[in-house]
């Protein structure tokens, strides 16, 4: 199967183990993921406001470029598939769709596209019972707390990604690579993202309250989508090791060396 | 109310698609909220001042600039009122007037350090500024 796939500016920086990872192991479950030619940025958040029209273009582009290919348009980082997905649920508003269009030129883009968190594209197109048979270092008795954060499942009625309150696919991820979730407090609240910027103690409170959490219940690492969450609770003294969720799947597929961590 | 909030409060309105009149004040998005500590008005103040048309504190406080965009209170509503929407737009209204970008590109470089994602710099620009 072929998808077109949005990396991201972070996953070209400072989470290539992210993108890495998630390009190796999509070779091993036969997915071939195209990058979209000269994406661009998807500015992090997604700019609620109606009259926002400009900063939803370079989603838009991404999102016109693989219905060009009548391909899903695969993304990993947590924010840029909220950034994305809440764009192409605001293109269904035709008279929103309208002011980006003129934007568009000849390409004008109507929201048809289908787009697919990395993680769902192993629950929905892959399949976990088809990645657990591909496992061939199974992650056994490790106990890792999956941590959601917001991006990945709010606003759910536009992600419609998992239960927003209850979220299982994480958890059914670790399960596939052989490993034990922990289901913990606070899995699915904010880390704090981009108030690190200019007041790094409150995002060192709410850091330390995932952290904690998981802890107290019994996890011995965490695991995110998230380059912003991993930087947060690890710039904040998690005693936990944090790993982007790709690296746990390359361990188990085989094509990363086994970390002792 | 004065005309000039009058139309600063319907744009507002018209902006965010939110209805502040849906509120039946049970409090929840401000208990959820985890950046309530820091916040002068919380969620539940913003959506009660702009359906009165109290928006001139909202405009001048930092409490825009707390709200962490993470949707918790929008989803947690129980009438659909989706608090973060009104203050992104109130926090609109604030920086697209001119110089009032809350976040300058000279302060950057102080705030960052060799790990600081890409993404949490493009995310504080979009946030706070025009």
């Amino acid at each position: 199967m072929k998808a077109s796939y949005f990396p991201g500016c972070t996953l070209k920086n400072k989470a290539t183990h992210l993108d890495i990872y998630a390009r190796k192991c999509a070779d091993v479950l036969g997915v071939t993921l195209e990058e979209i030619e000269e994406w661009q940025c998807c500015g992090g958040v997604f700019t609620t406001s109606k009259d926002e029209v400009a900063t939803k273009l370079s989603s838009v582009r991404a999102l016109k470029e693989a219905k060009a290919k009548n391909q899903p348009l695969i993304t990993v980082c947590s924010a840029c598939h909220n950034v994305i997905k809440q764009t192409n649920h605001a293109m269904e508003d035709t008279q929103f769709a309208d002011k980006v269009n003129r934007y568009m030129g000849e390409d004008a883009y109507d929201g048809s596209a289908t787009v697919y968190h990395y993680l769902e594209m192993l629950r929905d197109l892959v399949g976990f019972d088809k990645i657990k048979e591909k496992v061939v270092n199974p992650l056994t008795g490790k106990k890792i707390g999956a941590y959601y954060g917001c991006l990945l499942l709010r606003p759910n009625k536009v992600m419609q990604m998992d239960d927003p309150e209850n979220p299982q696919i994480m958890e059914d991820f670790i399960r596939a690579i052989g490993a034990e979730p922990v289901v913990y407090a606070y899995r699915n609240e904010c880390c704090g993202g981009y108030i690190a910027m200019e007041d790094p103690q409150s995002a060192k409170k709410k850091s330390n309250r995932v952290t904690e959490c998981a802890q107290i219940a019994g996890a011995e690492m965490i695991v995110t989508a998230c380059p912003l969450c991993k930087y947060n609770l690890v710039k904040n003294g998690s005693e936990l090791p944090v790993i982007y969720f790709t690296e746990l799947l390359a361990e188990a597929l085989g094509v990363k060396e086994v970390s002792n961590e | 109310m004065n005309n000039k909030m009058q139309n600063l409060r319907d744009e507002i309105i018209l902006r965010s698609g939110v209805n502040p009149s849906k509120c039946m004040a049970c409090g929840k998005c401000s208990a959820t909220c985890p950046a309530y500590n820091e916040m002068e008005y919380h969620p539940h103040q913003f959506v009660s001042m702009v359906k009165s048309g109290d928006i001139e504190p909202l405009l001048a406080s930092d409490s825009l600039y707390k709200c962490l965009t993470c949707f918790a209170c929008v989803d947690r509503c129980p009438r659909g009122v989706e608090p973060a929407k009104l203050v992104e737009a109130v926090r609109l209204a604030a920086i697209r007037q001119q110089g009032a970008n809350h976040l300058k590109p000279d302060m950057v470089p102080d705030m960052l350090d060799d790990d600081m994602p890409q993404q949490a710099i493009v995310s504080a620009f979009r946030k706070y500024t025009k």
